[in-house]
Formats: C-alpha cells, structure tokens, sequence
C-alpha cells in the first residue's frame, strides 16, 4: 500500500470505492503532487502544538520524508532567510511589544500561501490572554493577540494542543485539495475571542443546548463539568482555547462529511 | 430517507429472561451490551447509571453485566453519556467503548471522530454506539413537576415510566397512570426543538420502542461495526428477530413520527434563521431534501 493509503486507513480516510478514478489512480496522482513546502513559525506559545504533531509516531517518518518538505523553522531547519513557503504553520500567538514577531508575522504573510493558526495560542490566544506583563526575562511584553488580529489567516486549528489526529487529517486534505474537509477550518480563521463562557452564551442562551456532555469532554484542561444537563464553567481553570465551543455539535454541523465517514 | 440510511431493519428482543424483566422493551440495548462484553468486542460502555436521586441518572462506565443490567431502562432526562467518554479511555483504560446515545450525543461523538480538534485517542475508540430514538428530552425538574403536580404521584414511587400511544405512561407498584403527551408539552426543553434525527440516524445501531409490539423493540442496522454485533448476538442466540413486516404497527408509524418531528424541527429552524439566531443546521431552501439531518 502506498504511503497516502496507509495514512488515509489509519485515520480512516479511505476514499470510497468506485467514483470515477480509481483509487489507485487517485493516490498516484496524489503522490506524483509535488510536495508542499512547510514552515513552522513559532511565536508565543509553549511548543505543546508542535510536540502533539509529532505524536503522530506511526506516520510522521513517511510524513517527514516523504510527503511534505519542511523548508523553515527555527529548531527544524538551519536557515536565516525565510524561504517561500506553500503552508506556513505558525505556533503561538503574537506578542504586540515584541518586534521580531511582529516582523516575523508579517514577513510569512508574505512568503506563505497559507497561513494556518496552528493551535489556540495562534488561533485564539488561549491562555497568553490572561497575560498582563512584569514577567522575566521581558516584563513589558504584556499584550498577546491571536495571529488573525494581525495578519490574514486562511485557516485556524484550534486545540490545546491540537490532536495529533487533526493535524494528521488536515495534513492529508491539504496534500489532496480536499476543501470540503478544511472549510470548517477556513471559518474557525474567524473565531479569534474564545471562552468556555462562549457556552452560556452562544449555545445555552440562544436556546440551542441539549445536555450531551461534548464540550465537558472535549475541555482539555477540566475547567467544564455538567449540572442539570448543562455545561457549568470553572473559570479559574479555563484557558480561552475555543475547544468546548468547537466541538459542540451545536455551534456547526458538518453531516455531509460524518455520513461519508460512516460510509452511510 | 427520515429513517437514516440502514443496513437492515428488524423487530427484536434479547432472549435473556432476567433482561426481559428489566428492560424497557425488546432489552436490545442491555443485551447487546451483555453480549459485547462478554465476547471482550468492548472493554465496557458509557451508559446512565442510577444514583441515589431517583430518576436522576449520572453518565457511568459499566464494566460488567451486571452494572449494564443496573442501568436498563430509560430515564426521561439529561445524562451527558459523552462527557463520560474521555473519562472511560483516560482512567478506566479501555482500548474499545462502548455507548448508548440518544440523536444529540451521537451528533457530538460523530462530530468528534470526524473534526477531534481537541481530543486527543478518543476517536478510534468508540467500537459500539447503540443508538436510541428520541423525540425529546426533559429536565428533571419537568420531569418530577408533571409527575408529582398532573399525575399526583409521589416521584419516589414511579418504578417505569414511557412513553407510547400519545400518552406519558406512569407505572407504580400499584397502579399505572397516564399523562395525555400534549400535557407534557412545553416542559420538553427547548433544544429538542431543532432537532432533525427521530431515530438516531448516525448510530451503528438504533432502537426504540416504536413500530413493534410491547416487549420487542425495532432495530436498525446501521454501519459496518454495527452490522457485525449485531449478526453475531443474533447467531449466539442472544437475540431473537422477526421481520418488520410482520410485526404490528411497524414501519409505517415510525415513518409518519419522524416526519412529524423533521417537519416541526424545519419550521422552528427557518423561524430562527428569519430572527437571525444561531442555527447550526441548514434552512429548508438551502438543502436539497427538506428533513434530512443536515
């Protein structure tokens, strides 16, 4: 089996037989692709992002090798000027008191053809939005924003981190134009001010909530529980990362692609 | 297609005498679950477990048939079965889960495997979703109100409750009462309102009361992984089938009730849309067939 159909069968991706192509036309058109040219920015995050990447064990060495070329990255590739790039993911959200960042920001707009808020910190500003400065080593780096306030992004990845299964499906759609799969991604681009209060607000107040418990599963961090058959929020523990509201089958609704999926 | 795509459709109950006793209809759900464990085809499962509150059911990982057994019957509100998931891999360590979710939570875990944005080894790990029909839900303080205030009757005492024939049905120890269900309306909370799945469309199988005569329960066959238990339960003799279309009211009902939920969901859905509210689901001019699930 080719790398792509071993990839696509782990996460369980196979395309459906018998469309027009065959399958295996598909994947040696895929692998014939050149490979895109990826960079990874990191701003102000703590690396959890690209470490959940690299959980990915049982496919990253073909990922790395073979289906994608890492041309920049401050501790991947020995390299001072950023190259022109296909994917740009960038790490960590933007420190406005900082310079290089900011120069760094604007330079991979530049150079990438897609940006991608890649993790919350980038996507949302997760937990450096409690940040209010007087820290070591820089105390006037206070103000911390999500890429998106600064830059166009095309795409956001939200998580804290994200999982190594969406990065690894997000990887594979992008190598095969699937956009059907990352339009929910192109409109998290513009979901940049996250809370767990998002659930009070935006599902439980607008009379949407059903009680099924997605958003206290998918909190990374413990802050949701559920009482009465709705989300309560411990905010002391909550990192503004977005998941909860993400993933509650509320807030979008992507059927065409969970019966595809589901091979119903 | 207000029925969901399905492999197969029977009417059919658990051959296990005590699940017989216990279970709500047909017991297809305890039964399968049983069978599942017993073959080790999963770990355990997510189901709403009792607590020392009556009616009030907590999400809790069953990992024996006898905890599948304390959890058999259905309870008319809130347990957030998936929030119980993450719990069920990460602290009980199971490899494969299973759960019983209503529409709603299906929606949740099939929108998790499908976009786990977060959730990290969770997705490949649901290896049996027992889906159960649902027109609505109620919050348990709906639920006690129009049990002890319409029907009189202490919550304490209730030993079934159901739902069939246009009417709340009330079984205690010594007398069966009924609600009228258009008495019931308004206390059903208010999310069910948009809700576009009658029958668990995105299970690997569902069931429910409706379609089949008392004791048995009508059964879809959904997905791959739920085609395989399913046939597997049913050679072991655990459960017995009969042909939907010699069972009595059968599909006929079940089509006409989806419809119903589906057509009511649409107006309330293009009402919200026309006030400018949040929906996550498509306006009946934007989709090609008005009540599908999407």
């Amino acid at each position: 089996m080719s790398i792509l159909a071993r990839i696509k069968s782990f996460f369980g991706m196979e395309a459906k037989p018998d469309k027009n192509a065959s399958q295996e036309e598909v994947e040696k058109v895929a692998e014939e692709k050149a490979k895109p040219r990826i960079g990874y920015i990191h701003l102000s995050g703590c690396t959890g992002d690209g470490m959940s990447l690299t959980e990915n064990y049982d496919i990253l060495a073909p990922l790395l090798t073979e289906m994608v070329d890492i041309v920049y990255g401050q501790t991947l590739v020995d390299l001072w000027e950023m190259p022109e790039m296909d994917i740009a993911l960038v790490e960590g959200s933007c420190c406005l008191q900082d310079e290089h960042s900011l120069h760094e920001l604007k330079e991979v707009r530049e150079k990438a053809g897609l940006v991608v808020a890649f993790g919350s910190c980038a996507a949302t500003g997760c937990f450096t939005r409690y940040s209010r400065g007087g820290q070591q080593a820089q105390p006037n780096h206070e103000s911390f924003v999500p890429i998106a306030d600064l830059v166009k992004v095309d795409l956001a990845i939200p998580g804290c981190p994200p999982s190594p299964e969406i990065i690894a499906k997000t990887v594979v759609a992008a190598i095969n134009g699937d956009m059907d799969y990352l339009q929910p991604m192109m409109d998290l681009a513009g979901y940049t001010e996250a809370c767990g209060c998002d659930l009070q607000s935006k599902v439980v107040n607008q009379a949407l909530c059903i009680g099924c418990g997605t958003c206290a599963m998918a909190c990374q961090t413990r802050a949701l529980s559920m009482t009465n058959g709705r989300p309560e929020l411990n905010s002391d523990r909550c990192v503004k990362c977005g998941i909860c509201y993400v993933q509650c089958p509320r807030s979008w609704w992507p059927a065409e692609r969970i019966n595809q999926d589901l091979g119903l | 297609m207000v029925l969901g795509t399905y492999k197969e459709v029977v009417a059919a109950r658990s051959t296990d005498k005590q699940i017989q006793k216990i279970a709500q209809d047909g017991g297809i759900v305890s039964g399968l679950f049983c069978y599942a464990l017993d073959e080790k085809l999963i770990d355990g499962a997510v189901v709403a477990g009792p607590t020392d509150v009556m009616w009030k059911p907590e999400p809790m990982v069953a990992m024996s048939s006898d905890e599948i057994l304390a959890a058999a019957g259905t309870k008319y509100t809130f347990s957030p079965n998936v929030w119980m998931l993450k719990k069920a891999v990460r602290q009980y360590g199971l490899e494969k889960v299973g759960t019983v979710a209503i529409p709603c939570q299906s929606m949740g875990i099939r929108k998790m495997q499908s976009y786990p944005f977060g959730v990290r080894f969770l997705a490949d790990k649901i290896a049996l979703m027992l889906g159960i029909f649902c027109m609505e839900n109620f919050p348990y303080e709906s639920l006690r109100t129009f049990i002890s205030e319409k029907a009189g009757v202490d919550f304490d005492l209730v030993e079934k409750m159901d739902i069939g024939k246009g009417k709340f049905w009330i079984q205690t120890a010594d007398q069966l009462l009924s609600i009228p269900l258009k008495e019931t309306h308004g206390y059903e909370q208010n999310g069910c309102k948009i809700c576009l799945d009658y029958v668990a469309e995105l299970a690997d199988v569902s069931t429910g009361s409706v379609g089949t005569p008392d004791g048995w329960s009508t059964v879809f066959v959904r997905t791959d992984a739920g085609e395989t238990i399913f046939k597997q339960a049913v050679e072991a003799g655990v459960i017995e089938t009969k042909p939907m279309d010699d069972v009595k009211p059968g599909l006929g009902l079940l089509e006409k009730l989806a419809t119903d939920k589906k057509t009511k969901a649409m107006k309330v859905i293009d009402e919200r849309k026309a006030m400018g509210l949040p929906v996550p689901f498509k306006g009946s001019a934007e989709k090609e067939d008005p009540l599908a699930n999407v």
